[in-house]
């Protein structure tokens, strides 16, 4: 009897979170805890940190996203159309080139 | 008899446990051997393939690599784990605990799901999802998030720097790598992993003009994806310490190690399904072996690009991926439809032409872009 692939799907999901995470306690349970008032400040090449990273700050790319948002949606909609390829013929091609 | 090594193995299995459990759980036990099968292989590929890296790059760097653990070095990868276990774990102060924590294990489960639709060997693929390559590159797409996150999280500006850069270079190489699969699943016409497999009975896709094309396009791709070198601007430790994982120690760091090492594996392995062939190879060796062989020789080639190729700056990475990447995979579009409507010749030229033409058209565009990147600014008028 075949299984459901998506059975398999949700199956691996719970056994997959629970593999990274075994180890990860067992990690807090053995490894040694000795917090410091300066080991535990973020990596800044050793200087007292200077500002917040978490204010504001300009995020060079986002043209880039964006135009990644409209061509992904494109991508998308050539899927289906992907596979029906060659029963489409040409002017399914056709079509697909005023699309792009 | 070899061929067959591991469905015997599960056929084993299930026989002898339909005897026990009741039948309405079967299903979900087929499943879990499936799954069990892959959480073993992952991880114990994993480990060999970071002392693979270590060694090959010490050869090409005339070094002997990892000899002192076990023969050749080969428990070294077993020793670095126990060390990664015992190691404190530092939480930044100021840093979000919940996604401190998180981001790691999270980090892992989406890449090791993307082994889920590789077909391994005939009829060894965990869960055949008929929409195989789309499950495959929308897993894959979760990296990004969750780099986001675990930069963020962590409360320190190299951290955010890192995966901002990470973010736009995983979302630019997403689309080339997108695009080519479209060009595969035209030529196959199924997004099922196995049944673009089957289609490449009588011959792999890489022999194709556009699947040659695609196929480098896609190597390129995978390797920015999963920021690896000549593409790791997210963690170029000469600019940004450690990138994204900069706060992150102990097993935190192995998790986060292990994510990027088993999504360049899985990226191989895709490659290997949707243009080497899959599993077709000379019959004296089982299909499984061809495969795993194949994605070794891919592996290989990625530690070859980093044995040898300095790291791209963050500008021309993009411009790599939109002027140059993005409109080469269209062509490789175009080029597959050329090939499965018209006739062999006329194919073969019009994808020769597409292809070629682009090529030189895009590089020689991309140089002149590279050019002008480079003039020195506003020195010009200080003298």
């Amino acid at each position: 009897m075949p299984t459901d692939p998506l059975v398999v799907v949700a199956v691996f999901a719970v056994l997959g979170l629970a593999f990274p995470a075994a180890p990860l306690i067992v990690s807090q349970i053995i490894a040694p805890r000795n917090p410091g008032k300066e080991k535990n400040r973020p990596y800044e090449c050793g200087t007292v940190e200077a500002g917040d990273p978490w204010g504001q700050f300009k995020i060079q790319f986002y043209m880039y996203g964006l135009i990644f948002l409209v061509f992904d949606i494109e991508a998308l909609f050539l899927f289906p159309w992907a596979v029906v390829f060659k029963l489409a013929g040409p002017l399914g091609l056709l079509e697909m080139l005023v699309f792009i | 008899m070899v061929e067959g090594v591991f469905i015997l193995m599960k056929d084993t299995i299930m026989r002898q446990a339909a005897l026990v459990v009741p039948a309405p759980l079967l299903p979900i036990l087929a499943a879990v051997v499936s799954s069990t099968a892959i959480l073993v292989f992952a991880p114990v590929t994993m480990m060999f393939l970071t002392w693979f890296e270590r060694k090959i790059v010490a050869r090409f760097q005339d070094r002997l690599g990892p000899n002192r653990v076990g023969p050749f070095g080969l428990l070294q990868p077993i020793a670095d784990g126990i060390k990664m276990i015992l190691k404190e774990d530092i939480i930044p102060v100021g840093a979000d605990r919940w996604v401190h924590h998180l981001t790691p294990v999270l980090a892992v489960v989406p890449v090791l799901a993307l082994f889920l639709v590789l077909p391994f060997g005939r009829g060894m693929v965990a869960a055949d999802l008929n929409v195989g390559v789309l499950f495959f590159l929308g897993v894959s797409g979760v990296q990004t998030p969750l780099v986001i996150a675990a930069g963020w999280g962590s409360h320190s500006k190299f951290s955010v720097l890192g995966s901002m850069r990470a973010a736009a270079q995983i979302l630019s190489y997403e689309l080339p790598m997108v695009l080519v699969i479209v060009a595969v699943v035209m030529a196959s016409g199924s997004m099922s992993t196995s049944a673009i497999v089957d289609a490449q009975a009588s011959g792999w896709y890489v022999l194709t003009p556009w699947g040659a094309a695609g196929a480098l396009i896609f190597l390129l791709a995978a390797t920015a994806e999963s920021n690896r070198t000549p593409f790791d601007m997210a963690e170029a430790e000469s600019e940004l310490v450690a990138g994204f994982h900069t706060e992150y120690t102990g097993f935190k760091f192995a998790l986060f190690q292990m994510a990027e090492f088993l999504s360049a594996f899985a990226a191989g392995g895709l490659a290997v399904t949707v243009f080497f062939g899959g599993w077709h190879g000379p019959a004296f060796l089982p299909s499984w072996a061809w495969f795993v062989l194949k994605m070794y020789a891919v592996f290989f080639v990625l530690v070859w690009f980093r044995a040898t190729l300095p790291r791209f700056r963050i500008d021309q990475l993009l411009a790599v991926a939109w002027k140059f990447l993005f409109p080469m995979s269209l062509l490789v579009i175009a080029s597959a439809a050329a090939w499965t409507v018209l006739d062999r010749v006329p194919a073969l030229i019009v994808s020769l032409v597409l292809l070629l033409g682009g090529w030189w058209l895009g590089s020689a565009v991309l140089l002149r872009e590279f050019a002008a990147m480079n003039k020195p600014r506003s020195f010009a008028r200080a003298g």
